[in-house]
C-alpha cells in the first residue's frame, strides 16, 4: 500500500482535484486509468482492456469498478494496486476498488485502439470473424497450437508463412 | 436459504479439488503445451472456487471467507464429488476425468446463470466461459488420443473403465438439490444426465472408445463422505495455514 500523503504531496495538482466530483474529475480519472498499463501485457492499458467498468462517486470517495478478465487471473490484485498507486499520484486520495463479476468480460470490450496496440505488440488480436493473421507478416496462414498460452487470455500460435510463433488473443 | 450455502460449498469445492489435483502436473506434463494448457485450466478452476466458497462463507454469516474454507476445514466438510479427488494417475486418466467433469460441468454452469439467486447466476455467468473452453480442449483430446495409437487407445479406454463408476455421483440428487430445484436456484443434478449422455457420448464414439455398460456409482462425496485420497490432498494444501495460522506475504 502506498503512503497517501507521499504522491499528493509530490503531485502539482495537490488539493485541486482529489475532493470534487464533478464530470471533469471523472474524465480526469479516466484519462489517468487510460495510462496503466496492464501488467502482463504492458502495450495496452487497463481501459484499452475493457476491464474498467465504471467511475463513480460516493460523497468524495472515487468508486472504480473493475472485472476480472479470468477468475484465476493472477494479475487482479496487481491490478488494484496500480490503480491505486496511480489516483493516488494524481491527488485521489479516497478511493475504493470494487470487483465486479457481471456482466461477465468479453474480449468484445477491448478498445479498437487496444487491439491495434495489441497486433503491433505482437499478440493477434481476439476477432473471430476474421482468419487470424500473423502479427509480424499479415498472413493469415496459421494455426493454432495450443489452445491455452503464457497467460490465461492468450492462445499459442504460429505462422505457416514465416513460421514465427505467436501469442493470439483468446476470444471470449 | 442453508440450501444455496451446500450449493456454493459443493461447487466450489469440486473447482478447488480438481484445480488442485490439475496443478500437479505443473512442470511434469507430456509435451509443453499441455503443461502450460493444465496450469490455465487449475487456475481458471482455483479462480472460480474463490467466488463460490466466497459466496458460501458470506452466505453462511459466521466469519469465514475463502479461504477459511478452503484451508480450515477437514476432510468431511468438503462436498466434491469422489471423481474430482481420484489421483491424477497417468495424463490419459487426467483427461478423461477432466472431460467428463468439463461436460457436466459446463451443462451445470449453463442452468446455473439461469437461477433464481441473482449471486448464483453470475459467478455461473463468469465461470460458463472459461469451462466452454476446458470442454473443447478436453473433448478434441479425448478424441486424438481415443482414436489414436493402440497404446493411446488402450489407455484413454483404461481409463474411462476406471473413472466410470465415479461419474453416477454427479447425477445423484438428494433433498438439497430437490429444494434448489423447487427454487429455481440449480436444477436437479439428474436431470442433467440425458444432456451429458449425448454430449459425452458422441465424442466418446468419435474417440472410438467403448462407454462401459454399469450403472454402478460410488457415492458420498457430496455429503463429507470421501476416499483416502481428500486426506493427502488437504495435508499437501492446508500445510502452510495450519502450521502458521494467518499467515500471510
Amino acid at each position: 500500500m502506498i503512503p497517501s500523503g507521499r504522491f499528493a504531496a509530490s503531485s502539482p495538482i495537490e488539493g485541486e482535484e482529489g475532493a470534487s466530483h464533478t464530470p471533469l474529475a471523472a474524465e480526469r480519472i479516466w484519462s489517468v486509468l487510460n495510462s496503466v498499463p496492464d501488467p502482463e501485457i504492458p502495450a495496452i492499458s487497463i481501459v484499452d482492456l475493457g476491464i474498467v467498468r465504471d467511475v463513480t462517486f460516493e460523497d468524495d470517495t472515487v468508486v472504480v469498478a473493475v472485472t476480472p478478465t479470468y477468475s484465476g487471473c493472477p494479475a487482479t490484485s496487481l491490478i488494484n494496486m496500480e490503480i491505486e498507486t496511480a489516483l493516488r499520484a494524481h491527488g485521489f486520495d479516497k478511493l475504493r476498488i470494487e470487483r465486479r463479476i457481471s456482466p461477465p468480460w468479453t474480449t468484445a470490450w477491448i478498445s479498437a485502439e487496444g487491439r491495434a496496440k495489441l497486433n503491433a505488440y505482437g499478440i493477434a488480436p481476439p476477432d473471430r470473424s476474421a482468419p487470424v493473421a500473423c502479427p509480424r507478416c499479415g498472413s493469415t496462414e496459421t494455426s493454432e497450437v495450443s489452445r491455452f498460452g503464457s497467460t490465461p487470455c492468450k492462445a499459442a500460435w504460429r505462422c505457416n508463412a514465416c513460421l514465427e510463433p505467436f501469442d493470439r488473443f483468446k476470444c471470449i | 436459504m442453508n440450501e444455496v450455502v451446500e450449493l456454493a460449498l459443493r461447487m466450489g469445492d469440486n473447482c478447488l479439488i480438481l484445480g488442485h489435483r490439475v496443478s500437479e502436473w505443473c512442470g511434469h506434463g507430456p509435451v509443453i503445451e499441455e503443461d502450460i494448457a493444465m496450469a490455465n485450466v487449475a487456475l481458471d478452476l482455483i479462480g472460480q472456487a474463490q467466488m463460490w466458497l466466497a459466496l458460501a462463507g458470506e452466505l453462511e454469516g459466521q466469519g469465514r471467507d475463502a479461504d477459511a474454507l478452503a484451508y480450515r476445514r477437514d476432510a468431511f466438510d468438503f462436498r466434491n464429488l469422489l471423481l474430482v479427488e481420484r489421483p491424477i494417475d497417468d495424463f490419459g486418466v487426467t483427461l478423461m476425468r477432466q472431460f467428463l467433469f468439463d461436460a457436466w460441468h459446463k451443462l451445470m454452469l449453463e442452468h446455473l446463470v439461469r437461477s433464481s439467486d441473482a449471486r448464483v447466476a453470475e459467478i455461473a455467468a463468469k465461470a460458463v466461459k472459461e469451462v466452454t473452453y476446458h470442454l473443447e480442449r478436453s473433448g478434441d483430446l479425448v478424441e486424438r488420443l481415443g482414436d489414436g495409437t493402440a497404446e493411446s487407445r488402450a489407455r484413454m479406454q483404461a481409463a474411462l473403465d476406471a473413472l466410470w463408476p465415479y461419474v453416477g455421483e454427479m447425477f445423484a440428487s438428494d433433498a438439497i438439490d430437490h429444494t434448489l430445484a423447487a427454487h429455481a436456484v440449480a436444477p436437479a443434478p439428474e436431470t442433467l444426465r440425458h444432456e451429458w449422455d449425448t454430449l459425452t457420448g458422441s465424442a466418446l464414439r468419435a474417440a472410438t472408445l467403448d462407454i462401459p455398460d454399469s450403472d454402478f456409482a460410488h457415492l458420498g462425496g457430496r455429503a463429507g463422505r470421501h476416499t483416502e485420497h481428500l486426506g493427502y490432498i488437504l495435508a499437501d494444501m492446508q500445510f502452510l495455514q495450519r502450521a502458521y495460522p494467518d499467515a500471510q506475504w
